[in-house]
């Protein structure tokens, strides 16, 4: 037995769940602390931050820099721009939308010819 | 350095190389169990989904806040994931936005990525919904229920999921910080973001449930059939 009202995609649901995922990322996160995170601020505990430098005695010391530090997007910028992590994190919504959106779209199971799929 | 203001994730270097190869394995097999888990419930409706689920915890977790003076917080969105698309898909939502901003936005160490899948996108998924499902009754006894064991799940995710950081650092952590030291500080600091965390999650899976409560997975699992029955007709919403 097919339940068509229940297999129907709810569009304007998906259209405005996304909508508000752009507009966090987009405007939302101008708003965000600039502080380090819990693990962050954890990790740097007993140094202090000079310029680009930790200084003292603290887990971070050990941290590596990032492989991919020179990225266009590093660091929720856009070539190193702050002032663009909006269109930063815009770009990564999409991004992240596409990928996991598309991965889960490919790996659905097919129901054979069910005609009520159209 | 990895003092970029924006890193909220574990960088490389924290632990050592066979400790972030061994999570990375636990990582691998996780969500290679998840992926194989969640296809069976892929479809025209839970793939777009799940899709935007991924999304919105990427977007949430840009907005820190704070928690303590010069210390703030992120979502890190298991339980959120789980409750609204289930245990599998959630995982693996997660797991993907630790991928895209390990790779796109260098946020959370390339070698760091299996302690990080782990603990957001394994163990805090697992833990939020085996906590939502410990609390169904709850749950589906009002809105307000739901409301409360989604902030309740969201927080013990948070904390728990903590705790895989204390784990790791406890095998092969690099530094002098007294394992004592570093577990109080890190738990004492995400029961504070957990807070934050409970609320997000809150906020967002009564949003859901109160527009769509078909796509709450959560809802849609619960052996009761109290919260469908709440479900208002979809086409009696204005447009706006």
């Amino acid at each position: 037995m097919s339940t068509p009202t229940r297999r129907r995609i709810p569009l304007r649901f998906f259209v405005g769940f996304g909508l508000v995922a752009l507009l966090i990322a987009g405007l939302v996160s101008y708003l965000a602390s600039p502080s380090p995170d819990g693990l962050d601020s954890v990790v740097r505990d007993g140094c202090t931050e000079a310029g680009d430098q930790l200084t003292g005695e603290c887990i971070a010391q050990n941290a590596d820099e990032h492989a991919l530090e020179e990225g266009p997007l590093a660091g929720y910028t856009v070539g190193g721009d702050e002032g663009l992590s909006g269109v930063s994190g815009v770009i990564g919504v999409l991004a992240t939308l596409l990928v996991a959106g598309g991965l889960f779209w490919l790996l659905r199971p097919r129901r054979g010819r069910d005609p009520g799929s159209g | 350095m990895s003092t970029t203001p924006l890193a909220m994730h574990m960088s490389d270097g924290i632990v050592n190389a066979p400790t972030s190869a061994a999570f990375g394995l636990i990582a691998a097999a996780g969500l290679g169990v998840a992926l194989v888990r969640a296809r069976a419930q892929l479809d025209e409706r839970t793939a777009p989904m799940a899709g935007l689920v991924a999304a919105f915890v990427f977007a949430v977790q840009m907005v820190n806040f704070p928690v303590l003076p010069g210390v703030s917080g992120h979502l890190l969105g298991g339980a959120l994931a789980a409750l609204l698309v289930g245990p599998w898909l959630g995982a693996l939502c997660v797991g993907i936005v630790l991928v895209v901003q390990a790779l796109l936005f260098a946020d959370g160490g390339l070698t760091a990525l299996g302690t990080n899948i782990t603990n957001m996108a394994l163990i805090g998924t697992a833990v939020g919904f085996g906590t939502a499902v410990v609390l169904r009754r709850i749950a589906t006894r009002s809105r307000s229920g739901l409301i409360g064991v989604a902030f309740v799940s969201a927080f013990v995710n948070t904390v728990v999921a903590s705790c895989g950081f204390v784990l790791q650092y406890a095998i092969g952590g690099a530094g002098g910080a007294s394992l004592a030291t570093v577990a109080v500080s890190i738990i004492t600091v995400h029961v504070l973001i957990g807070i934050g965390e409970g609320v997000i999650t809150a906020l967002t899976v009564g949003a859901v449930s109160s527009a769509r409560p078909d796509l709450v997975y959560f809802l849609q699992t619960a052996p009761s059939p109290v919260p469908r029955a709440a479900a208002p007709a979809p086409a009696s919403r204005s447009t706006s």
